[in-house]
């Protein structure tokens, strides 16, 4: 019996969880299934080497949707904050740059800086709504509309109001930040920043949140795009990021949804032109009312379901969906507080970025464009023991660091380049934590290749693909399966590679849900 | 023929024949045809036409994009690929088809040889090896152009099978239409398939480049009693739209091309319907032509029967005189069917059977334009189609 069967939900990651969550809060029959021993995908707190735990994937929280947060009651199932609104410490040769937002709490600065970073984070907030708002409801079906007028063959003729409803919400900004948005829109960060700022270490700080975790350098075109991504405040849960995924899915088994570990998918049953179940790697097949993959559009369409069941040219786009990785993950376990010239020990735990002036980021990005990692990259680091200390042992810490610029496809490969990128990106933390390589205990170095193994995420993009213009909205992850769907029947797509992208927002997830219950009968 | 690295020195080149077509052609007229050149005509087109019809003609066929498609998943790509289930075309044998883009609008036409079994020759309009190659994503197959290897030779009219009888190959009499079979030929091996785009009885020869001037001075040898002439493009272009055949650029615009989205055509809307196969599984287009098929089409291809003698090329088809619903795509005076006929793309619901349609046609004589509306009768099937085309065995004599 068909009515039976379960909609299948591939990936316990977050967007899987919150998908599964809101799909059985509305009584549908859910079944999660995930490859690892644990749920959580690339938001997962683990233990890297004995007694220290880390957020092994994603390590802070800056965009959860609160509306998901509430609706599925995640602080009642578990999840707390150790601290949230981060500071930002910009380091430096001389002294930090403190910013948290449009505040600055200490650095040098001038007074036509801080009153232009006040203008420039409002504006950077109100632009990020804008973007954010199709998928939260009215807005939604501008994905459609736009994907029919992008898809110039088609010949269906949908009414152009959700079309114009975003002109109107764009043109509601008022003139000044529309006519801003328009000309600024597509443009580089590194120009933008220059334009508007003195302080080189500020502009540095600035450009990093254009550039962490995309293949882009403030130089590059939709710098400034990107950069919106990243407008939230700055939290880390108790407990690392699986607190967050370990909350979602208590809330989705409180809903009846089933979650099964340890259960990976090698395939899609197809049966006539329609998904009709999973088959798992043990070669155990489930029937499915509906399949719901988290897992990347690569994996989804390319191994998943296999090329054979789409068009040639969609999977052609497929294909060259860009979602090569450029960022490596470095743990280290270290036997005490970790000194950072000019921290305070208090501030150590706030989120330390090492991005000190446009051209070191600029720099950084270089040899990523000829296979090569930096070894003078840019870094975000978190020390999340400085606010949870059940990560470590009683007096010591961990240290969690995105490491930008470590292009999946090293020219030598990650064999050779890994210990290279580890002793590079130490002496650049020397430079600014003089001390720290003797408080090391133990490290780990994650790069993108051990990224897509370890999440099977193809490419180690821990986006599911780059965000960007041509790959955002109902462009996401190309024409033909925004809007969370897939060209073949009873196959929909809800993770990072749908819109809004990566980032622990949950909102590919649930927009997700919301499709899949206006199609799928229960 | 392999080109030579220098390629950039020469961008066009004389086929494998050429040494022979550039004797033969007394008008010197030539047309470039993708990398090569090619005769319009030879002597006189009426009478390269009539030859066709009345005895055989030689036309060049080098050209033609050929593409050798080899490997395990050779049958699934093919199926992927085009519209019809090319798992019924048996080693042995041809088939014509059309493929088209992810809205199911086609791309192009063309032929598949089944050659044997994992290897497929398909011959096509366009280049198509960017479309092929684009198409192999997931599919274990090797994908070829050989265009450039492969020399061919159209051998077409009734007195066709009777020239390959004398060349000596044995039984070609009871090759049937669409089969293909091998034979031996001055040490090479010539392949020949019962095929061709004129609507005849008629072979196509396809053999090593360093025998093609071998075989075609055979052929000439050998033919002259039965009347073999060599044919040029104009008289090719003639058999073609008696036939019905339809050709990419001129009946329809390969989809890859188009940019203004009401230009292209699926295969409803150029009466293949019948090449179009929704149960052999999933082939790019399969879900947007499905749509379509619910939804109905946009156009229909109509063969028209048009009033008086004067061409209706490039005319606008009109309903009753007044709407212009559609347009001439090919059209001629046909002296094999004795009627003036064309091949239009028209709106629907405009074009069934029995509808009145009429053509502007615009003539000129002395100089002087003048315009006509004449009445069209919608023909279904082809103008010309003798019982030859299919009989079994061949006329062989």
């Amino acid at each position: 019996m068909t009515d039976a069967a379960p909609i299948v939900i591939i990936g316990g990651g977050h967007n899987g969880l919150v998908c599964a969550a809101y799909l059985a809060r509305a009584g549908r029959k859910v079944l999660v299934l995930e490859a690892s021993a644990e749920v959580g995908g690339a938001a997962v707190t683990r233990e890297f080497t004995p007694g220290f735990r880390v957020s092994s994937g994603a390590h802070l929280l800056y965009a959860l949707d609160p509306a998901i947060a509430r609706d599925l009651r995640l602080a009642k199932h578990g999840l707390a904050l150790a601290r949230s609104g981060l500071d930002t410490v910009a380091l430096a040769d001389g002294e930090p740059l403190v910013l948290n937002g449009a505040i600055v709490r200490s650095g040098q600065l001038s007074d036509a800086d801080r009153t232009e970073l006040g203008a420039y984070v409002a504006r950077q907030r109100r632009y990020a709504a804008l973007l954010a708002k199709p998928g939260t409801g009215a807005g939604f079906s501008v994905f459609r509309l736009l994907g029919r007028m992008v898809n110039n063959r088609k010949t269906e003729n949908p009414a152009p109001v959700p079309l114009l409803q975003l002109a109107f919400d764009v043109r509601r900004l008022g003139r000044a930040d529309m006519r801003e948005l328009l000309r600024v829109g597509t443009m580089n960060l590194y120009d933008l920043l220059d334009d508007r700022f003195e302080s080189p270490q500020l502009k540095g700080a600035l450009a990093l949140d254009g550039v962490l975790g995309a293949k882009l350098g403030p130089r590059s075109g939709q710098s400034f795009f990107t950069s919106l991504q990243r407008a939230g405040a700055y939290a880390l849960p108790r407990g690392g990021m699986g607190t967050v995924t370990g909350a979602l899915a208590v809330a989705a088994r409180a809903a009846g949804a089933t979650i099964r570990i340890s259960s990976p998918v090698s395939r899609l049953a197809v049966t006539g032109d329609r998904v009709t179940g999973v088959v798992l790697d043990s070669g155990e097949e489930i029937a499915a009312s509906a399949v719901v993959s988290s897992a990347d559009p690569k994996t989804t369409f390319l191994q998943l379901l296999g090329a054979r069941h789409l068009d040639a040219e969609f999977a052609r786009r497929i294909l060259n969906y860009r979602s090569l990785g450029c960022a490596a993950k470095l743990h280290l376990a270290l036997d005490g507080v970790p000194g950072f010239r000019g921290v305070p020990a208090a501030q150590v735990g706030e989120r330390l970025i090492v991005a000190p002036d446009l051209d070191y980021v600029e720099a950084a990005f270089n040899p990523a464009k000829y296979r090569e990692f930096s070894s003078s990259p840019v870094l975000e680091i978190t020390v999340p023991s400085m606010h949870d200390p059940g990560l470590a042992p009683a007096g010591k810490h961990v240290l969690s660091a995105i490491i930008q610029y470590a292009p999946y496809d090293l020219a030598d490969g990650w064999d050779a380049g890994r210990d290279r990128l580890l002793q590079s990106t130490l002496n650049v933390l020397a430079r600014y934590a003089p001390g720290l390589r003797a408080q090391i205990v133990d490290a780990e170095l994650l790069t993108p290749v051990d990224l897509e193994r370890e999440f099977r995420i193809t490419g180690g993009h821990w986006h599911h693909g780059e965000l960007a213009l041509d790959q955002y909205m109902m462009l996401r992850p190309v024409r033909g399966a925004a809007n969370y769907s897939a060209p073949i029947d009873g196959l929909y797509l809800c993770g990072a590679g749908s819109h809004p992208g990566g980032g622990v927002i949950g909102r590919a997830g649930r927009n997700a849900a919301r499709v899949v219950l206006g199609k799928v009968r229960p | 023929m392999t080109i030579p690295r220098e390629h950039y020195l020469q961008a066009v080149f004389p086929t494998p024949f050429h040494p022979r077509t550039a004797a033969a052609n007394t008008l010197n007229a030539w047309h470039r045809w993708r990398d090569y050149t090619v005769a319009d005509a030879y002597f006189d087109v009426a009478l390269e036409y009539t030859a066709l019809r009345n005895a055989c003609t030689v036309f060049d066929l080098s050209p033609m994009t050929k593409h050798l498609i080899t490997g395990p998943d050779a049958l699934a790509f093919m199926n992927r690929l085009v519209t019809r289930d090319v798992a019924k075309l048996k080693p042995g044998r041809v088939g014509y088809t059309v493929w088209c883009d992810d809205e199911g609008q086609v791309v192009d036409d063309g032929t598949i040889f089944h050659l044997r079994d994992h290897v497929y020759r398909l011959c096509s309009q366009e280049r198509q090896l960017d479309w092929l190659l684009g198409s192999a994503l997931g599919f274990d197959v090797s994908i070829v152009e050989e265009t450039h290897d492969v020399a061919a030779l159209a051998l077409q009219g009734p007195t066709s099978c009777a020239v390959l009888k004398r060349l000596g190959l044995a039984e070609i009499e009871t090759l049937a239409p669409f089969g293909i079979r091998s034979y031996a030929f001055e040490s090479t091996e010539l392949l020949v398939s019962r095929t061709g785009f004129t609507g005849d009885l008629g072979y196509e020869l396809w053999i090593d480049p360093e025998r093609a001037v071998a075989l075609w001075d055979r052929l000439f040898d050998v033919g002259k009693v039965v009347g073999v002439k060599p044919m040029g493009t104009f008289a090719l272009e003639m058999s073609r739209i008696e036939a019905g055949f339809i050709q990419a650029g001129v009946d329809f615009l390969p989809a890859d091309r188009a940019i203004r989205p009401d230009r292209t055509r699926s295969p409803f809307e150029l009466d293949l319907e019948w090449l179009v196969d929704f149960g052999k599984g999933p082939f790019t287009g399969r879900r947007a032509l499905l749509a379509e098929k619910a939804r109905g089409s946009r156009y229909r291809l109509v063969r028209l029967d048009v009033e008086g003698n004067k061409p209706a090329k490039d005319a606008f088809i009109y309903d009753r005189r007044r709407r212009n619903v559609g347009v001439v795509t090919s059209a001629m005076w046909s002296p094999a069917a004795k009627s003036n006929i064309a091949l239009a793309s028209v709106s629907t619901p405009y074009g069934a059977p029995g509808d009145e349609l009429w053509a502007e046609i615009y003539y000129q004589k002395e100089l002087k334009w003048s315009r006509f509306m004449a009445r069209c009768t919608v023909v279904e099937g082809p103008f010309y189609n003798p019982p030859r085309r299919r009989a079994q065995p061949a006329a062989d004599c």
